[in-house]
């Protein structure tokens, strides 16, 4: 039998994409600003986050949308007993939140009520990058025992992020991690990006990075209100 | 290990457009896909055998047209492939450098049988 060909030229990941775009509209017109975490496993997300929340705790409402592939509340439970709101999405071995997972756990969360949503992502470098989940921003930490050839090796998930975080800067002394040349990797891949180097331990450097991030939670609300 | 989800929605895509053009089957489904997108043939094809199996794609084939990762040096204009991971400029040594291509990912055309 005589085949035809249909043209269809459509992104693969279209669908996911659509509903990205749902969960971000949703967001924006409630007027929640929200990031998505990435990283790999042990990079210090949870940590930050943790630290994040206690240096923003009385100036805004945080809520978390925890992403692990066991069904562990671990991370959720830490959040709670900050008394933050916190959903855990248990992702089923998936290696990687996609935007329909986010759809759901907003259901949970009484997210009107909040400045500001984090989102810890599954702990992985190359999976997350390919799937948007609808966050005004795409945050990496990357740390300094992971080794300054990770932007060369894996370069996908630092295209289209708006900030990074370099983590466990306290060790430093003890590692043969070369900053400039970690840095470079990342300018090849995405230039100019906002770039703060952070440890967890010490809170260098953390100061910056909350003062970044109180200053897009900001700007969004006016932009929303204006 | 996100190819399942991946071929699902290629799945996904072929069977709305062979609604759309009556086809009775589905015979070949034409991917392009950039060098940089981190994804595995062979698992998109094992997955693909298993998910389309009773819908209008059964026993279709998948082409991959693979598009090289090329950057473009910015010291010397130099455009050259890379081999999956970053290197410098082969010509100058340089690490100011473009991506060119290899970003793409998606479902070109189908093959149908009405």
């Amino acid at each position: 039998m005589a085949t035809e060909k249909v043209q269809v030229v459509e992104k693969i990941l279209d669908a996911n994409d659509q509903v990205a775009s749902q969960n971000e509209t949703l967001l924006s017109q409630a007027g929640v600003f929200s990031i998505n975490i990435m990283a790999s496993p042990g990079a210090g997300k949870t940590s930050v986050i943790l630290k994040t929340i206690e240096k923003l705790s009385g100036k805004m409402r945080i809520g978390v949308i925890e992403g692990d592939t066991a069904p562990v509340t671990i991370d959720a439970d830490k959040v709670l007993a900050m008394g933050m709101p916190a959903v855990q999405i248990n992702t089923g071995g998936q290696c990687h939140l996609d935007a329909m997972m986010i759809d759901r756990a907003l259901k949970h969360i009484d997210y009107k009520a909040l400045d500001l949503i984090i989102v810890e992502n599954v702990g992985n470098l190359i999976c997350p990058a390919a799937f948007k989940i609808g966050t005004h921003a795409n945050v990496v930490i990357s740390s300094v025992p992971e080794g300054d050839d990770k932007p060369y090796k894996y370069t996908n998930i630092y295209r289209g992020i708006d900030v990074l975080l370099i983590n466990k800067i306290d060790l430093l002394p003890y590692l043969d991690f070369r900053m400039d040349y970690f840095q470079q990797g990342v300018e090849i891949l995405n230039p100019g990006l906002t770039t703060f180097k952070v440890s967890c331990k010490t809170e260098e450097g953390f100061d910056q990075w909350i003062l970044w991030l109180s200053q897009q939670v900001n700007e969004f609300k006016n932009r929303v209100h204006a | 290990m996100h190819e399942l989800a991946v071929t699902e929605s290629i799945l996904q895509i072929a069977e709305k457009h062979s609604l759309k053009a009556n086809a009775k089957k589905v015979t070949d489904i034409f991917l392009v896909i950039g060098n940089l997108s981190s994804i595995v043939d062979d698992s998109v094809v094992f997955y693909w055998e298993m998910i389309s199996k009773d819908t209008v794609c059964e026993g279709s084939v998948i082409h991959f047209n693979r598009i090289p990762a090329t950057m473009y040096c910015l010291v010397c204009d130099n455009t050259f492939e890379i081999p999956g991971e970053l290197i410098p400029c082969p010509n100058c040594g340089s690490y100011q450098l473009k991506i060119q291509s290899g970003e793409e990912f998606f479902l070109e055309s189908i093959e149908i049988e009405r």
